[in-house]
């Protein structure tokens, strides 16, 4: 699935992009399963010795390539993109970590990897997370992560609208994404 | 929560079309020009406004601020981004150099006898005062839309918002006041604008962290 042959790589990971901006899930699944990989390997190399959970940061990466996609530029590449916001999150939870580390955008570039781990891996930050969120955004987070249910179902076993479980995760999101880098590691 | 949860969590949030960052910005700087102009209900344009318009040290005053606003629009929409994007920056010499022209042109026609009067106004501490008030309402659309970029440089980002508000408030009190003198602007527009700028720069370096 992944191909070894970056401009092959960045092709098709910009045209995913593309796609995902407009809201199709179905490109915006692969998409970030494929950015997961390239991340995982970006932050192994360099969170590991620090002893913290590479994991952790990985999802806090995901977190913010979500909620910032917007700030991706349709025709540019999406690696150096993802290379920046990955470096972003490494250097916070480094420093969170009471490490003052300078982390090159170019070295985490040529780390986005190929190496393919299943997704299966855990972590414990965003669980801890969890706990933050009022009781209504809880139940609408794990309906759709830990349970895997879709807006609709979710929606309906919570006896709520759609649009309120779609902006109820929205804000979750994000509050997930403010306490995971305020939260002192 | 293992990471294929989060991935399914983010794909049912990644349902509606993203709105670019560029367009978000725009918005905001539409929504602060029109709040800047409420403040025509506290402080009237000048009388004269309309035989201003035609006017040569008016007009030039007024090309001059809206020079700011779209060149300093431009460099806000490039710090909004994570990869820092200097390329365009260049476009900021642009109104500084257009005022040093009219500095210039001024000190030519204008006898010297007469430059401090040009200088000094009638309405310096007004427009010390003014441009900051003017600005914090457009400041405040720009850095709330700024929160959802991811600037590579929080505290640029911040400038670059700070110096747009500016240049909105400053447009809109150019409006008001009646002072066209190049040498004006030079000596007092810049300093609020500065004053705007500096602190904007500073809100942006808390504020603007992801």
């Amino acid at each position: 699935m992944t191909t070894a042959d970056p401009p092959e790589r960045e092709r098709h990971w910009a045209e995913l992009m593309d796609q995902s901006l407009d809201g199709n899930t179905e490109p915006y699944q692969r998409l970030l399963v494929l950015l997961t990989v390239a991340v995982r390997n970006a932050v192994r190399s360099r969170v590991r010795f620090a002893g913290l959970d590479a994991e952790d940061v990985v999802q806090e990466v995901l977190l913010a390539l979500h909620l910032k996609r917007s700030t991706w530029m349709r025709g540019t590449p999406v690696g150096p993109w993802v290379a920046a916001i990955a470096r972003n999150k490494i250097v916070d939870a480094l420093r969170r970590r009471g490490r003052r580390t300078e982390v090159p955008i170019e070295s985490v570039l040529e780390t986005l990897g190929f190496e393919d781990v299943s997704g299966q891996e855990q972590a414990h930050d965003l669980e801890r997370a969890l706990a933050k969120l009022n009781p209504r955004q809880r139940e609408v987070v794990r309906a759709v992560s830990l349970e895997g249910h879709t807006a609709q179902e979710a929606a309906a076993r919570l006896q709520m609208s759609e649009g309120a479980v779609r902006v109820t995760l929205h804000r979750s999101l994000k509050v997930l994404a403010g306490h995971v880098q305020c939260g002192a590691g | 929560m293992n990471t294929e949860n989060l991935i399914h969590a983010l794909v049912i949030d990644g349902s509606r079309p993203v709105v670019p960052i560029g367009r978000t910005l725009l918005r905001a700087l539409g929504l602060a020009i029109i709040l800047a102009e409420l403040s025509f209900f506290i402080r009237q344009p000048r009388v004269d406004i309309v035989q201003a318009f035609s006017t040569t040290p008016f007009a030039f005053k007024l090309l001059l601020m809206l020079a700011l606003t779209a060149t300093s629009a431009v460099v806000l929409v490039d710090t909004a981004r994570p990869i820092s994007a200097p390329h365009r920056r260049w476009v900021l010499i642009l109104a500084p150099l257009l005022l040093s022209g009219g500095v210039i042109v001024e000190l030519i026609t204008v006898p010297s006898q007469a430059w401090t009067a040009h200088l000094i106004g009638h309405n310096a501490a007004h427009c010390l005062m003014f441009i900051p008030l003017l600005s914090v309402a457009p400041l405040a659309c720009l850095l709330l839309a700024l929160r959802g970029g991811a600037p590579a440089h929080p505290m640029l980002a911040g400038a670059a918002a700070g110096l747009l508000a500016a240049a909105v408030g400053a447009t809109i009190y150019a409006l008001t006041c009646p002072d066209d003198s190049p040498l004006f602007i030079a000596a007092w527009y810049s300093v609020a604008i500065v004053i705007v700028t500096a602190t904007s720069a500073f809100i942006g370096r808390r504020l603007l962290r992801w």
